[in-house]
């Protein structure tokens, strides 16, 4: 926890000592310690769940899409952990990273490549692209320090809208991707039906209280977590955060937080490259042109219901915001839709996702 | 002091001097002199006469030029680009919509849509002032997810709120389930209230077109409202807290209060702006319209070569100029050019942004230069 956080805890014993004015000190205390918003988006998760069980809705199938849509957003949230880890903020470029992911499953795709082989080649171009960007993207925010989200946010814009431009003009000639009229520029949403849809969700999957598990998704998520938690660990790692905490001091050391700044992008834009081809799998479909153009602000709302700052992000902020947030989204749907008519998850989406950037935005002493 | 004119560039760089300011001239004029390239190239190719761009500017220009100056203001304050002045558009549409709901039409109708507007922009400036200040050093990204939240709100108010909680006796403006507005809203009542108070029109490819006078005038005079409030106390005070904040504070001036002031000033004169623009138009996309005002805004501001830390008045009016230029040109140029008018959409869109980005990535570099 951050420090703030730390502090009423010291002061907790001699409160409670004054009787029921201590227990009500002590309530408050973990209420701060969970952080207000949190708890406000925890009830509200409760709360639908509550409805889903009175309107007696299919709660197994609720939970099922719960869990797959966990899985499948996890790696993209993680992605963002380096960055904060590094000193970069919150990336707001993941576009970046995602675009290199989404251009690896379209070669594949291209070059008809099916099955395990599809899902390793589209990973690995992926990765293979989301370096020189992810080496180009830390340069750039190294040059740019103070300005890092608004700059990555834009960039990630102009990337995404460059790139609609590339996949209209871009010679992929396989008619299962272009447009039947005209045989030339990629269709909007490209299927993996025949290719590697959901291999890494059926991977191993199984059925408990009529939920089902996609195992292999899972934990490939978990996987991811605990290379990153055993990155931080290494050499590279250690130094990384150490730059971050404390540049001068660990100028010192000799570590220059211009190399590990770039570094920690770097790991970003990768993972991201790789989240996004997860992400496919799971979803079945690559989405194109404007599709990723908005998907940096769900992963980072992830992390700070999570309780993560702007400067400060933990796994376990991770795991509890995707587990919290995606499974708000996927059961709002279904739950407003008995209540009320339109689509009320989305504007619940952007309330809760745009309000709790905004919280950590103005969170005093988090810079 | 602080209180001197000086330009806010030579904060950035302190280490300049004579000789290169010739360079610094230039460096200004290129991003400029770079999209009217651009907007020739565009021209060229798609084959376009004078009198078909003159037609489309004259709407174009009339619409959007009141929102680019919205923006001049948080600039001179060190606020930076207000990507808040989405909020201050919704006012603007709330206005619309219940002039519409209450069947005002006309002049006084465009009025009456002001008045409802001003003080709801007014309170929302003081919301998002509070954010800004709440958040020094990073606005800009605050003002721009603010839009994105305040947008939830709005859908939350129009979206469900409006005939269910909120009685509304206008059956034709919700969506069939009783609740919950229309995707678009007719604005018949208003259309060219302010363009055809007083009607000019001139023949331009053999048939008359509009010339929105009074939109000018009222443009011209906002335009010089922002000249004088540079000489005014309050505009001084913001130019010495553009340039830096701390010195401004031990000089006295209230920057915490002035920052607010400022935010509201943009947020009202947005809320106006996009009153022009829907007026124009004659149509609101309920849930639509106001989402790129903040983008395209800011982007035509950077066209003119105007940076994060300084912006004129010249500067707007000659970006929204050169921007709606290429947003005109670029989609004929993209069909001329590639048989697709598609590309030249996204060649637009992609324009926009990465100007923004180019801004950004200058002003960020700047910033950190004049630190070492």
């Amino acid at each position: 926890m951050s420090e703030r956080a730390i502090e009423p805890r010291a002061e907790g014993p001699a409160e409670s000592r004054a009787g029921r004015s201590g227990m009500v000190a002590v309530v408050r205390e973990h209420l701060r310690e969970i952080g207000i918003p949190r708890f406000l988006i925890g009830l509200f998760l409760l709360l639908l769940f509550a409805v889903a069980v009175l309107t007696k809705m299919d709660l197994p199938s609720l939970i099922t899409d719960c869990v797959l849509r966990i899985g499948r957003n996890g790696i993209l949230v993680l992605a963002l952990l380096p960055a904060v880890q590094g000193g970069v903020g919150l990336n707001f470029g993941l576009p970046l990273g995602i675009v290199c992911g989404l251009l690896g499953c379209v070669v594949t795709l291209n070059a008809s490549v099916g099955g395990w082989a599809g899902l390793g080649l589209a990973t690995l171009l992926g990765i293979v692209f989301a370096i020189p960007v992810g080496l180009g993207y830390g340069w750039l925010l190294n040059r740019t320090r103070g300005q890092e989200m608004m700059v990555g946010t834009y960039l990630g814009f102009s990337i995404v809208s460059g790139m609609s431009i590339f996949w209209t003009m871009a010679p992929f000639r396989n008619p299962e991707l272009v447009w039947a009229i005209g045989g030339k520029g990629l269709r909007t949403t490209l299927t993996l039906t025949n290719s590697f849809d959901k291999l890494l969700d059926k991977l191993g999957a199984f059925q408990i209280a009529g939920v089902t598990i996609p195992t292999g998704t899972l934990v490939l998520f978990a996987a991811a977590c605990v290379m990153v938690s055993l990155f931080f660990r290494t050499r590279m790692g250690i130094t990384i955060s150490a730059a971050r905490s404390n540049p001068r001091f660990a100028l010192a050391c000799g570590i220059s937080d211009q190399r590990t700044r770039v570094q920690a992008t770097l790991f970003s834009t990768v993972l991201a490259a790789i989240g996004i081809v997860v992400f496919c799998q799971s979803y079945g479909f690559v989405q194109l042109y404007t599709a990723p153009l908005l998907m940096a602000f769900p992963a980072v709302a992830c992390l700070l219901i999570g309780g993560a700052s702007v400067d400060r992000a933990t796994l376990v902020h991770v795991i509890i915001g995707t587990v919290l947030f995606q499974s708000i989204l996927t059961v709002a749907l279904p739950v407003t839709s008995q209540v009320v008519q339109g689509d009320f998850s989305e504007t619940a989406r952007l309330i809760i996702q745009n309000g709790m950037i905004l919280y950590a935005l103005t969170r005093k002493g988090s810079r | 002091m602080a209180t001197t004119p000086a330009p806010a560039a030579r904060r950035a760089e302190p280490g300049m001097r004579g000789g290169s300011r010739v360079r610094r001239a230039f460096a200004s004029a290129s991003v400029p002199l770079l999209f009217a390239l651009l907007c020739a190239a565009g021209i060229w190719i798609a084959h376009l006469g004078p009198e078909f761009l003159l037609r489309e500017l004259l709407s174009r220009f009339a619409r959007n030029a009141l929102l680019v100056t919205a923006l001049l203001i948080p600039v001179l304050a060190g606020l930076g680009l207000n990507f808040g002045i989405v909020i201050g558009a919704m006012a603007g549409q709330i206005g619309a919509i219940l002039v519409t709901y209450w069947n005002v039409g006309g002049i006084g109708g465009f009025a009456l849509a002001i008045a409802i507007a001003t003080p709801l922009a007014i309170l929302f400036g003081l919301a998002t002032g509070a954010l800004f200040n709440a958040s020094k050093g990073r606005e800009m990204v605050t003002g721009f997810i603010a839009g994105y939240f305040a947008n939830g709100l709005y859908q939350l108010l129009f979206l469900f709120a409006v005939g269910s909680v909120i009685p509304w006796h206008a059956p034709h403006m919700l969506l069939p389930q009783g609740y919950g507005l229309r995707n678009t809203v007719d604005l018949l009542g208003i259309q060219y209230a302010l363009d055809d108070l007083i009607k000019v029109r001139i023949t331009l490819e053999g048939s008359p077109v509009r010339v929105p006078v009074v939109t000018f005038a009222l443009i011209g005079l906002m335009c010089a409202f922002n000249v004088f409030f540079q000489r005014t106390k309050l505009g001084q005070e913001l130019r010495a807290m553009g340039q830096d904040p701390g010195v401004a504070a031990t000089a006295g001036i209230p920057v915490d209060r002035n920052r607010v002031i400022a935010t509201v000033l943009s947020t009202v004169f947005a809320a106006w702006g996009q009153l022009f623009f829907l007026q124009n138009l004659g149509t609101l996309n309920t849930y639509s319209s106001h989402e790129q005002v903040g983008i395209f805004a800011i982007a035509a501001l950077l066209v003119s070569g105007a940076t994060v830390s300084r912006a004129t008045v010249w500067q707007a009016l000659m970006g929204t100029l050169l921007f709606h230029t290429l947003f005109v040109v670029s989609p004929l140029a993209g069909k001329a050019l590639a048989g697709d008018a598609q590309i030249g959409e996204y060649f637009r869109v992609f324009v926009a942004y990465a100007v923004i980005t180019v801004a950004l990535v200058l002003y960020a570099w700047q910033v950190k230069q004049g630190k070492r």
